[in-house]
């Protein structure tokens, strides 16, 4: 079976079905990194494109690693590349079960913002967008990250108030908001339904123009290439069976092929967590639920801004493709299956025919769900654990896309220095026993109700 | 969507039915400072069999333990809450 490479520009919605298979796609012995340029590209048409190396090697795992990251989603791979890049960590792996970007880094919205409400998550999400947005020239790969603008929809006079409050904190802090009028929000989507007998009636919104979207594949390949390059092995189809803990230290990792001695192990690997956590004799707060996005097929440009409302939890964009994305509420029970309720496709098309009628008349082409690990006040989970050189990201809820570059760049200065930095010291993994919780939404310690 | 036996009701859809939270977050009335906090903040997050409460919140309103496969959605069991301790 012929499948798509990952250096080839394939669709977004093909990585859904017809994701590659690391045997087909990568053979051993591959030449270093070529370069992407214009003047490559001009090159490759002379010769119909048949030249191009492999974007990163087929590495099969050593017996020692300094560092071993645990996951080749995109955390995964952002820590290894900064750890290689920042931090000049000698020997690195990224142990991947399944194929690297196979999980929730290709099964997101790819909506990119950082317009929080707490100045923990503001300090995070906001290092990540400045990562964002110089990413495609650092890692010399279109990760195609567009600015269009995020946009949350306000209804009623309380959701005003509420963004107008957001707004202003955000402000504070240096993050760029905007709060819009009515007409404002006509303006810059103009199929919005904001007539008087509007199911949802519009009375303004909040603006990050800096928000938008990126390739969320691109993301992954990115990352992996440009680690393999700096001498990361990127090692798939290699799963984690059990973590060799001796006194109180983590020595290493028991693995599908074979066993790896480490100086220290991260772990970065939603929907796995809670599992490799038990490998060492912890219980993490954390559930497994399920959310579910869908695509409509391509049209042309309708909607060039990211549409949110979080008082229906819906939110609407347009891939470059031109499909519509449309995301909505999780199952709202704890899963690991990896696939929706049918009655949420229902609830969702719903909500957004609602906002934008024009919806309507559009035919849904996919739907799929990811995995997602809720923590208890919907903020992630960074931070050393009780057992020493053993290190958790995790439970970033349904807010992980965003935050891959900044999440990387934290994650691999903690395994590198072993000391968590002061911008994720809020985000420890014992701040629920000490009442220390993030809780954006104020809504108390419930996973399923973030 | 999962058709849930109620036991007062029979077979339900989904719909009619909140999940609620699992039974392993409900803390002992004498447990120490330490157990209570496991019990509220940790879970062992299963993949396969676990032991939850939901409620027939738009059907006969009673509380549940409903035993459920978090990989299959299979429903492996169904029973009233008073029946256990």
């Amino acid at each position: 079976m012929n499948r798509p490479g990952p250096w080839e520009n394939v669709g977004a919605s093909s990585s859904k079905y017809g994701l590659c298979r690391p045997d087909d796609a990568f053979a051993p012995d591959t030449p270093p990194m070529k370069r992407y340029s214009a003047l490559g590209l001009l090159r490759g048409g002379f010769d119909g494109h048949r030249r191009w190396p492999k974007a990163w090697r087929a590495a099969d795992p050593r017996p020692a690693y300094d560092v071993v990251i645990v996951g080749g989603g995109g955390h995964g791979l952002a820590t290894a590349y900064y750890l290689a890049k920042v931090h000049k960590v000698g020997r690195i792996a990224v142990l991947e079960k399944n194929w690297i970007g196979g999980g929730n880094a290709g099964r997101n919205t790819t909506i990119v913002r950082s317009n929080y409400r707490l100045p923990q998550s503001q300090a995070l999400l906001e290092l990540s967008l400045k990562l964002w947005e110089g990413l495609s020239d650092e890692l010399n790969y279109n990760v195609m990250f567009s600015q269009r603008g995020a946009l949350f929809l306000g209804h009623s006079d309380a959701d005003m108030t509420r963004l107008a409050e957001r707004g202003d904190a955000l402000r504070c802090n240096g993050v760029d908001a905007e709060l819009l009028t009515r007409d404002q929000v006509g303006r810059l989507i103009p199929l919005l339904d904001l007539s008087p007998t509007a199911r949802f009636p519009v009375q303004g919104g909040l603006i990050q123009r800096r928000g938008g979207t990126a390739r969320h594949d691109a993301v992954v390949w990115g990352y992996a290439r440009a680690a393999d390059a700096l001498g990361v092995d990127v090692i798939q189809n290699c799963e984690v069976t059990g973590l060799t803990i001796e006194g109180g230290r983590i020595t290493g990792v028991s693995t599908t092929r074979g066993d790896i001695a480490a100086g220290r192990v991260g772990l970065c690997a939603t929907g796995g967590s809670s599992r490799l956590a038990a490998m060492a004799g912890l219980r993490l707060p954390i559930e497994c639920h399920n959310l579910q996005a869908f695509v409509s097929e391509p049209v042309k440009p309708m909607i060039d801004t990211v549409i949110m409302s979080q008082s229906i939890h819906c939110y609407i964009s347009q891939s470059d493709k031109g499909e519509i994305v449309l995301g909505g509420d999780p199952d709202l029970y704890p899963t690991y299956a990896q696939r929706g309720l049918s009655m949420r496709i229902e609830d969702v098309a719903a909500q957004a025919i609602g906002l934008v009628p024009a919806l309507s008349r559009l035919r849904m082409l996919r739907s799929w769900a990811g995995t997602t690990d809720m923590s208890f006040d919907g903020s992630p989970i960074i931070g050393p654990t009780p057992v020493n050189d053993l290190f958790l990201n995790a439970g970033w809820c349904y807010g992980g896309f965003k935050a891959t570059p900044g999440s990387g760049w934290m994650y691999a200065d903690l395994l590198a220095t072993g000391r968590p930095h002061p911008t994720i010291a809020p985000f420890a993994l014992d701040r629920f026993e000490r009442g220390a919780t993030i809780d954006e939404a104020g809504v108390g310690p419930m996973p399923h109700h973030r | 969507m999962l058709l849930i036996p109620c036991p007062h009701c029979g077979p339900r859809a989904l719909a009619e039915f909140t999940f609620e939270r699992p039974v392993e977050s409900i803390v002992p009335l004498d447990a120490s400072t330490e157990a209570a906090v496991a019990h509220l903040y940790t879970r062992e997050n299963p993949r396969g069999p676990s032991w939850e409460l939901w409620r027939h919140a738009y059907g006969c309103r009673a509380w549940l333990r409903i035993q459920r496969d978090t990989a299959t959605h299979a429903i492996l069991a169904t029973e009233p809450m008073e029946r256990r301790p």
